[in-house]
Formats: structure tokens, C-alpha cells, sequence
């Protein structure tokens, strides 16, 4: 109807009004106009009850938990519902506390954490009858990187986090030309840059009050990171290993003093041995039922491809990563 | 046939009636949207300044996530980028309002203006990028400073940013002053230049200096091109050498941060409160900015 007042007003003969009832009269164009529309309005209802499947049994997965993982959980349900159209999988972020808190609670399906569950946390599971079931989904690496003109091959972590607190403030200090050091990060709404804070610039202690340097470059982007590494011989930064282009340098990075440095890959990651990863992990109630357990599976296999495309490391080898991180030492400018 | 005149007549006075009410009613609603803002503004924000200790809001550290609200690192931030975008688009401003309005010829005029007009039409995100990836390589190497990515580098994108607002009105306030003061100072003997730079620019000053604060309000209220460009470090820029250091923006800072943030804490509030700190800095401006029109119009004066 709505489309039929529409055509009215703007039809050329001026006399629109008049002519719906006398149609006989009317020039031409308009005739045709109007049969035009009501040819649309016959066939709008008819084409999307065709397109619409009448399936009366739809499942819904209700996923939640992990910020860091939000992005990567929805590519999955997309990717999964287009596959089996008979599931909706609803996705929520909110923090890995928050998903494990509700899968407790009973109202969610799957919780997305970037951390393991707390023993705290399966003891009030426990208590309200529920056993939380693990699933490593993907994983989570960060690579140092700086330009690729910079002498420095490695660091520990020890010195990573002086650098980031700023009690190193020149290059000299680690081996390096005489330049001062400049700070990039990403912004502190980033999962990324609360795993480099708890895990790096504190090295993971818990009692650790540090902070990042005030002077750190807090980047809105991976892209203004890149950027700025590309360009800038002073700079440091920090991304997730899959966000890491060509023409930056990644650091090796060594745990403790006397230890080999390690450069971050799919395969160190997944042997364990690259001290700045961490996995990425689904959270269900009990052993997986049915389309649930269909979902996980999927996600371990077939959903792998989506993981690199995201900036993190897939659980196997075989599925390569969009870069070619593994031999960044010959990484030349553009 | 006069009695169906009669009925048109007041049948065009009854929709005028009803036209003439509705443009009323969405008159009001106009000033009704941006107070109901300002009160939801005011709602969302005001309980930071109760909730958080006036020593840490008024302090140099900003770390929101771990309960550090020292809001004047960004307030300094937010004010030596825009004063240095003022100082360099003001002086190339006023030479091209200048130019075009008295110096080029009609055909450059006519080709010049709708130029100038065309440049406050680049989105911001654009210059941003531009600003990232060729203004900022560019300060570092000519400057020998550790990143490009300065205040002076924003203070650079806003000045182009702001030069388009600053030319236009510029350009209308020297167009308003009457021929006759021209001809006048020409009769005397003063050369071209004299007349430009003695006579047409001091009687358009006012016209001038709204120009000015125009150009403060859109520079100091920008975002996104001003987070690209500036680095977002929140430190005190308080040496001399601020100028050539990142800072974090007052406006920076709540685009980056208000995404991730839960409603209602005082996070959120806080970024909030700098919305108001903001609101009333634009305010000050605006104010300052209508002053000078209303001083005029008083004495009658120049139009």
C-alpha cells in the first residue's frame, strides 16, 4: 500500500488523485505505473515466504565469555550457520570471568575463556551440580617487533618488561645502536594489552603494581602499530603473532637468563616453548551433547582456517598462517 | 466562483496554520535535543567529579583501568595541540583569505573559493592516515625527534583541518567592509598594500577573530584524525620540548576508550566527565567567538 501512495504522488500526470477512478482516462505512463506496483505488491510476500526454510526445529547455542576471543567466536557461528542453517549461535563478549560465571549459572552453553578456569571457580561449578569440560580452541601469541633495521635479535623478558616501565630507555642498553627506545601499545581496551601487562611488563606476579611507561604510544590499531615500526628505527612494539606483516622485525624472546631465545611461529607456539602465548579455550557443561559437541568439533578442524585469518595461531601446523612469520629475519622493506 | 476563492483562502490559511505550527514545534524540539543531551551529559558525568578525590582527577597520571583519573595530562594535551594548530592556520588563513578577497583576480576567485570550501569536506580518517603515514616519517627525520608522532604533528592536521572554516569566514568578514573605506585610503595616497594591511583588515578584526574561534571549536572537538597522529601517550607536556612528544587528547581519549568500557562505572563516568570539561571548554569558545558579532550590532557598525 505504502508503495502504491509512493508511485501517486510522483507520478508525472499531475492528476493522479482523479485518475485512480477513472482510470480510462489516464495517460499512458501512468498506467503502466500503477500496474507495475501492484505487480510488485503481489510478488514481495510471495518471494519471501520462498526464500525464508520453514524449519520448525531450529537449536540455539549460547555462546559467551572472552573479549579477546569475541571476534574470532562470531567468524566461527557465521561461518558454522552457514553451514548448518538449523543452528543459531548467539555470541557475547563481557570477559572470560563473565562467560565461566554464566556457564555456572546454567544460561549460557559454551563460555569463551583466555585463561584456564580457576579452581574457585570448578568448586562453585561443582557446587551447583555442573563439571565445566575444556577444549583448547586456538591459540594466543604476541610477538615483539621493531624495524627491521635494528641490530637487536633477541630479549629477555626481563628486559622487555624494564623497557615497557621504562627503566630502559635506549637501545644501547640491550646491544643496540645508540637510539632512544620509543614505546607502542595497543590501547588499554585491547585483551591483547591486559595479557602484556599481567604477563610481561609484570611478568606474571600477581603482587606486581607496575604500570606501562606514561610516555608509551597507546596505538588505536594493529595498523597504527605496523605503521609506526615500519617507519621508525627507535620503536618497540607488541601484537598478536597473526597481525604481524613482512616488513616488521620480530624479536626472540628468552625467558630466563640462560635459556635459548625462541622466535614466535606456529610451531614454537604449539610445542609450548614461545614464553608470550597463551591457548584460547572453550568452556561446556559436562561432555558436549549433540549439536554442541558437532559445534567444538568443527571449530578444532574446519573452523582452524578462520584463526590465522584473525591474528592468532591455529592448533595445527598444516593450516599456515597469512604471513610468513617463520623466518622474520629476512624481512625487507617494501 | 468567489465563493470557491473564499474556501481556498481559508482552507491555505488552515494548512498555513498547521505548517506554521509544526516548523514551531521542530523549532523547540532543536533546542530541546541539545539540552535533553547537555542533561544526559550532565547525568552520566557529574557523579565522577563527586565519586573520584579531587587529588586524583586533578593528577598527572591517567590509567583508568586501575582506578588513576588524573584528567590534566589530557586537558593540556587537548589545548597545546589546538593552540598550536591556531598559531599555524591563523597567519595562512588570513593570507589566503587576503589573497582571494583582494589581491586575485575575479577568475582565480572564482576558482579558489569553492576550492577552499571543497578541503573541509575530507573526511578526517583520511587525513589521519595521511598524517600517519607521510606527515609523521616526514617530522621525525627533519626534526631528529624519537617518533614523528607529536603534538606538533596533530597540531599540523588540525591546522589544515581548521584552514577551510578560518579562510571562508575570514574571506566574508573582508568582504563586508564597504568599497568606500577602500577608495577612501587609495584617495589618500596609501599603496594597495597599505590600504589591505592598515585599513580592510583592522575593520574586518572582529569578523576576523570569530573566524578564529570558529576554527578553535572544530580544531579542539576533533577525533579521529588527532588520535591517528598524536601517539595517545597520557604525559604531562610540560617541558619545552612537549611540543615535539606524543600526547593523548581529551577527545582521543574517550573514542578509544568508551567502546570497551562498562556502563556505569566510573570509568564510564569518567570519560563523561571529560566530556563535560570538554563541552564547557567548546562553550567558553563559542562564547568568546559570539561576543565580538554582538559588539558590533550594538554600535551599529559594520556588517
Amino acid at each position: 500500500m505504502g508503495a502504491a501512495m509512493a508511485h501517486r504522488y510522483r507520478s508525472p500526470a499531475g492528476c493522479a488523485g482523479k485518475c485512480l477512478w477513472r482510470l480510462t482516462r489516464c495517460p499512458e505512463p501512468l498506467l503502466l505505473l500503477l500496474l507495475s506496483t501492484s505487480v510488485l505488491i503481489a510478488c514481495a510476500p510471495a518471494s519471501s515466504a520462498h526464500e525464508l526454510p520453514r524449519t520448525a526445529l531450529v537449536t540455539t547455542i549460547e555462546n559467551m565469555g572472552s573479549d579477546t576471543m569475541v571476534n574470532l567466536a562470531l567468524a566461527w557461528a557465521e561461518d558454522y550457520m552457514h553451514l548448518h542453517p538449523e543452528v543459531r549461535i548467539s555470541v557475547t563478549g563481557g570477559g572470560s570471568g563473565t562467560g565461566i560465571a554464566a556457564l555456572i549459572n546454567g544460561t549460557v552453553d559454551i563460555a569463551n575463556a583466555s585463561r584456564e578456569i580457576k579452581p574457585e571457580e570448578v568448586e562453585r561449578a561443582r557446587a551447583n551440580g555442573v563439571t565445566p569440560v575444556e577444549f583448547t580452541v586456538a591459540r594466543d601469541a604476541i610477538a615483539i617487533v621493531v624495524h627491521p633495521s635494528n641490530p637487536v635479535d633477541s630479549l629477555t623478558l626481563e628486559q622487555i618488561s624494564r623497557i615497557y616501565t621504562g627503566r630502559i630507555t635506549n637501545w644501547r642498553e640491550v646491544g643496540g645502536e645508540d637510539r632512544p627506545i620509543v614505546l607502542l601499545s595497543r590501547e588499554s581496551n585491547s585483551g591483547t594489552y591486559v595479557y602484556f601487562l599481567e604477563n610481561v611488563v609484570r611478568m606474571g606476579n600477581p603482587n606486581d603494581e607496575s604500570l606501562f611507561s606514561p610516555d608509551t604510544l597507546l596505538m588505536p590499531s594493529s595498523e597504527g602499530i605496523s605503521a609506526e615500526v615500519r617507519q621508525n628505527p627507535n620503536a618497540i612494539g607488541y601484537d598478536g603473532l597473526g597481525y604481524v606483516t613482512p616488513d616488521q622485525k620480530v624479536l626472540a624472546v628468552t625467558a630466563r637468563e640462560d635459556d635459548a631465545p625462541v622466535i614466535p611461529s606456529v610451531e614454537t607456539v604449539n610445542q609450548g616453548i614461545y614464553p608470550i602465548s597463551r591457548p584460547l579455550y572453550m568452556y561446556t557443561v559436562g561432555e558436549p551433547q549433540s549439536v554442541i559437541k558437532d559445534y567444538i568439533e568443527w571449530v578444532r578442524t574446519g573452523g582452524q582456517k578462520r584463526v590465522a585469518e584473525l591474528g592468532f595461531v591455529p592448533l595445527r601446523e598444516r593450516v599456515t598462517l597469512s604471513n610468513d612469520i617463520s623466518s622474520p629475519a629476512v624481512a625487507v622493506l617494501p | 466562483m468567489l465563493k470557491g476563492d473564499l474556501t481556498t483562502r481559508t482552507k491555505t490559511y488552515q494548512s498555513e496554520a498547521v505548517i506554521e505550527s509544526l516548523i514551531r514545534v521542530l523549532g523547540f524540539s532543536t533546542i530541546g535535543f541539545v539540552v535533553l543531551i547537555f542533561l544526559f551529559l550532565l547525568r552520566q558525568g557529574m557523579p565522577f567529579f563527586f565519586q573520584v578525590p579531587w587529588a586524583n582527577f586533578l593528577g598527572t597520571r591517567w590509567y583508568p583501568t586501575f582506578g588513576l583519573f588524573g584528567t590534566l595530562p589530557l586537558i593540556l594535551g587537548s589545548i597545546l595541540v589546538t593552540l598550536t594548530a591556531i598559531v599555524i592556520a591563523l597567519p595562512l588563513g588570513l593570507a589566503t583569505a587576503v589573497f582571494v578577497r583582494e589581491v586575485a583576480p575575479n577568475w582565480a576567485r572564482e576558482v579558489l573559493k569553492p576550492l577552499i570550501e571543497v578541503l573541509a569536506g575530507i573526511p578526517s580518517v583520511v587525513l589521519g592516515f595521511f598524517g600517519m603515514n607521510i606527515v609523521a616519517p616526514l617530522v621525525r627525520t627533519t626534526l631528529d625527534v624519537p617518533t614523528g608522532l607529536t603534538a606538533f604533528t596533530g597540531a599540523i592536521i588540525l591546522a589544515y583541518m581548521a584552514l577551510p572554516t578560518i579562510v571562508s569566514v575570514a574571506e566574508d568578514a573582508l568582504d563586508a567592509v564597504p568599497k568606500s573605506y577602500r577608495d577612501a585610503g587609495l584617495a589618500l595616497g596609501a599603496t594597495k598594500w597599505q590600504v589591505i594591511w592598515r585599513v580592510v583588515v583592522p575593520a574586518a578584526r572582529s569578523g576576523i577573530v570569530v573566524a578564529v574561534m570558529l576554527g578553535l571549536g572544530r580544531a579542539i572537538g576533533e577525533t579521529m584524525a588527532v588520535m591517528m597522529v598524536t601517539g595517545n601517550a597520557a604525559r604531562m607536556p610540560l617541558t619545552l620540548d612537549s611540543l615535539f612528544r606524543p600526547v593523548r587528547t581529551m577527545t582521543a581519549t574517550i573514542a578509544a576508550e568508551m567502546g570497551e568500557v562498562a556502563q556505569g562505572s566510573v570509568h564510564f563516568q569518567a570519560l563523561f566527565g571529560i566530556g563535560i570539561i570538554l563541552f564547557v571548554l567548546t562553550f567558553l569558545i563559542n562564547l568568546a567567538a559570539a561576543r565580538p558579532i554582538f559588539q558590533k550590532r550594538r554600535r551599529g557598525g559594520l556588517r
